[in-house]
């Protein structure tokens, strides 16, 4: 029998075939059609992939399915509400802090791992939280602007 | 007036949404107003050129249609890649047509829907679409005022325009709006434009600020990139691919990859691709296809290359001559020879080179990140033997592009393997691929022989370019005997090459502002004067007075261990200056950049807040070059293959940035490229002033920086 993975997407129980050797990163694009998070390099550098497993910024293109069992998984297109934009997402647009917007869903991702970690970074932690995501259109100066507004309004 | 914010809180229509052709089209936008025009005769420079190798279509192209409910359509072959036309191209159309910036709907770059477009590069959509644009809808405003006339019974001289409404001037309650005039009709006007738009002072939407027209719908994660469509019994391609750049295939097994489930082989003479509905497994299947080559490598390295490209066999071409060399050096008091180096880049725009191909009856379908879904339908159909008709290209957003994304191999790949078994193919690149088959911009070598006079003026200027390509190497400066020097030849690199954000010009602006740096250090001058002394454009001057404003320069000779510098050059229509303040740390070599400041100018500024994004994108990104990053390679064989051994700038790089726009009554220029021109010789000019080494080749690695650090002491 084919062993089932079971665990919590976007606030929904969900439940996918397990097939060997499959990352999150493909399980959530092909399996579940969430295509907001991003290939970009496959191999941990840049950050496109970026999703919060269990209140923290992972990279799911280095997660095994298997690992995955039991895990609550937020992607980008769980955080807004209703269509409502989340905090981070809304100072991301009033910033103009994309240009291209093919690194924003990681970056989205991984700024709200840092805020759920530390509610109110300096910028210097902000810097080194957000070191790691790769931005090829150069949108530095207006995406640590942007988490610098979102942690003053976002309740965690 | 200039920071009005404004954005949009659904999701802009964009091309993915249209899924019909031409002859459904009608169809699909149903009656209203269609206005055609022939697009040809306002191609303009390298557009005309590409246009003419390529017949283009004899037929009229619609252009713009307004349907029943007032919206306005309008189709253009350029691509969305963050460089933002998505946002200012609308507020031209609606400032030109006096309709309501939320009523204009953009669809771009599909190759059966849009008038032909050479490509979306070289900052030419503002530039040269934009006027043409711009006539075309003076002259459906025309159109307009002429069927409101007849439905209100009034002349045309009576009526005016204000936000998609036509009204008698006198009697405002008498009007009519655009959506009422098409309603239940079809009518197709067919234009031949003369150029006459609006005047400066009658914009209302162009010159003001808006953020990103897609932007909530990218921070959503719902802007479709091609990697994001899905489609029923969709496979995936994982494409066999030599270890080197001249490696041929000689024979490949893929025996124990087809024992895999699911999997299927696809083989068309050199082209081996694995196919699995699953993306991963069809990778591990590809790991298992054995296959031989045979080699034939260019001897070289990305030590040796500079030596190799001064000996290639090239052909030189004089791009400009005034007055004489010999002249020249006879009246110079100082005179100054230089060679720099420059080493080859990559785009790794982060989204990789992905395309997806399906079938619509005997006609092929591409979905492509691609910069010219025209020259990709032209393309596709030369590869499969296939009349245009039976080929459509479109390109969704595109995950960044800088030139990368004028080639597409991989959209051809996803064509022919559609062809061949009739599936939905996607062809989606690795972060390796796609380092390996990029058009990295050429490694170059500049030679310039520059002197002054007894005045300070310059009075020589020799300069060769090898192989960097040849925009921006015309010399800025007022030099009574300059000559300037292109050399090309054919597979004078082992590997595509191509052009990468401002090609040539990050090159030649390093070269030459490096130069004119050291002549002033030469005499002792301070570098701003000695540039503003030897300038004539008022353009350039400006900027520099500008920047210098800006940065808070005060005179002094280099180097003086602030660690300032000066660039400046001019590209694609605009003008920029920047300067920089650096810290060199002399016992590791390592360069942290303090803060950039910039000044450009671009003539008239559609959306200012988004020409400075660009701005700051080019200074972020131009750090790259300049500090980092570097395609190593020996022969064919690409060691660059993924972020890990190429580093791309990152957050705590960040300098402060100033920038300021300067905005002028001039014909609108692209701002997507002049920024970044200066990196490379502003931050080299700063390390020289800050200790006093010099450096020839960029990027300023650490260990580059140490040696030139200890030929000066
Ligand atoms: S795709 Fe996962 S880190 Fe780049
Ligand atoms: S916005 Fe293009 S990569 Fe970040």
């Amino acid at each position: 029998m084919v062993k089932q993975i079971k665990f919590e997407l976007n606030g929904k129980k969900v439940e996918i075939p397990l097939e060997a050797g499959q990352s999150l990163l493909w399980a959530l694009r092909n399996n579940f059609n969430l295509t907001g998070t991003k290939y970009g390099c496959g191999e941990d550098y840049c950050g496109a992939c970026t999703v919060i497993m269990d209140g923290e910024a992972v990279r799911s293109c280095g997660i095994t399915m298997e690992d995955v069992s039991g895990k609550k998984i937020t992607t980008i297109e769980g955080m807004s509400v209703n269509g409502k934009l989340h905090p981070v997402q809304q100072a991301f647009v009033e910033h103009d802090a994309l240009q291209c917007g093919f690194c924003t869903p990681g970056m989205i991702m991984n700024a709200y791992g840092l805020l759920l970690k530390t509610p109110h970074p300096t910028r210097e932690q902000i810097i080194d939280g957000m070191e790691d995501n790769l931005c090829r259109c150069g949108a530095h100066t207006r995406i640590l602007d942007a988490i610098e507004s979102a942690s003053k309004v976002l309740k965690i | 007036m200039k920071d009005n914010k404004y954005y949009r809180d659904e999701v802009p229509e964009n091309n993915p949404t249209f899924e019909v052709d031409r002859r459904d089209f009608v169809k699909l936008l149903g009656g209203g107003l269609f206005i055609y025009f022939q697009l040809g005769e306002f191609l303009t420079g390298v557009a005309a050129e590409a246009a003419q190798q390529r017949s283009l279509p004899k037929d009229y192209n619609a252009f713009l249609h307004i349907s029943e409910d007032g919206t306005v359509t309008c189709l253009i072959g350029k691509i969305e890649m963050g460089q933002g036309i998505i946002t200012s191209f609308p507020q031209m159309v609606a400032d030109e047509l006096d309709t309501p910036l939320e009523s204009v709907k953009m669809v771009m770059g599909d190759t059966e829907l849009c008038p032909y477009d050479a490509g979306t590069w070289g900052s030419l959509s503002t530039r040269s679409l934009g006027p043409a644009l711009m006539a075309v809808i003076a002259e459906a405003r025309g159109v307009l005022l002429n069927l409101g006339s007849e439905n209100l019974g009034v002349a045309v001289e009576e009526l005016a325009i204000e936000n998609g409404v036509i009204f008698v001037k006198n009697k405002k309650n008498k009007k009519i709006g655009f959506g009422q005039l098409a309603q239940g009709k079809k009518i197709e006007k067919y234009l031949d434009v003369k150029p006459k738009a609006k005047d400066f002072s009658e914009y209302k939407i162009r010159g003001k600020s808006f953020t990103h027209a897609d932007g909530i719908a990218k921070a959503k994660g719902e802007a479709q990139y091609t990697g994001d469509f899905r489609m029923p019994g969709m496979l995936y391609a994982k494409i066999l691919r030599p270890p080197s750049h001249g490696a041929t295939l000689v024979s490949a097994d893929t025996s124990e990859a087809e024992k895999l489930e699911g999997i299927s082989i696809a083989r068309d003479k050199e082209l081996v691709a694995v196919l699995h509905r699953d993306i991963e497994k069809a990778e591990a299947a590809l790991a298992k296809v054995k296959a031989e080559y045979k080699f034939d490598e260019m001897k070289v390295d990305d030590q040796t290359v500079f030596k190799h490209m001064l000996e290639f066999p090239s052909e030189a071409r004089v791009v400009k001559s005034t007055g004489d060399i010999a002249t020249g050096k006879n009246s110079s008091n100082q005179i100054l020879e230089s060679e720099f180096h420059n080493s080859y880049v990559a785009h790794a725009a982060i989204e990789p080179h992905t395309a997806l191909g399906f079938m619509e009856g005997d006609k092929v379908v591409v979905r492509a990140s691609t910069q010219t879904p025209f020259g990709a339908q032209d393309g596709i159909a030369r590869e499969l033997g296939l009349g245009l008709d039976k080929v459509r290209v479109i390109a969704p957003f595109l995950g960044g592009g800088f030139g990368g994304k004028t080639m597409f191999r991989q959209a051809v790949e996803a064509a022919r393997l559609t062809k061949l078994t009739g599936k939905p193919i996607m062809v989606l690149w690795t972060r390796k691929e796609s380092f390996f088959y990029d058009n990295f911009r050429p490694g170059a070598v500049i030679k310039i022989t520059s002197g002054t006079d007894k005045s300070g003026k310059i009075s020589l200027w020799d300069y060769h370019e090898y192989f960097a390509g040849a925009r921006g190497s015309d010399t800025i400066y007022d030099v009574p005997n300059a000559k300037t020097t292109s050399y090309s030849a054919r597979n004078v690199h082992p590997f595509l090459t191509g052009a990468w954000r401002a090609p040539g010009n990050n090159t030649n602006t390093f070269a030459r502002e490096s130069q004119i740096e050291m002549m002033a250090a030469k005499i002792g001058a301070d570098p701003l004067d000695f540039r503003l002394k030897n300038l004539k454009d008022e353009r350039m001057i400006g900027v520099l007075k500008a920047v210098a404003d800006l940065f808070g320069w005060t005179p002094a000779k280099s180097p003086s261990g602030r660690g300032y510098g000066i660039a400046c050059g001019f590209d694609a229509g605009g003008y920029v200056a920047h300067m920089a303040e650096v810290k060199v740390d002399q016992k590791t070599g390592k360069i942290k950049v303090i803060r950039v400041a910039c000044a450009e100018e671009l003539g008239f500024c559609i959306n200012p807040q988004g020409a400075t994004i660009q701005l700051e994108g080019c200074i972020t990104m131009g750090m790259g070059y300049a500090l980092t990053e570097e395609v190593k390679f020996t022969g064919g064989d690409v060691h660059t293959t993924n972020f890990g051994n190429y580093q791309l700038p990152q957050f705590s790089w960040l300098p402060k940035i100033q920038t300021k726009i300067l905005d002028k009554n001039e014909a609108p220029q692209g701002g997507g490229e002049p920024g970044i021109i200066c990196m490379g010789g502003v931050l080299a000019n700063a390390v020289y002033d800050a200790c006093g080494a010099r450096l020839y080749q960029l990027p300023m690695t650490p260990e580059r920086v140490l040696e030139a650090i200890a030929k000066v002491k």
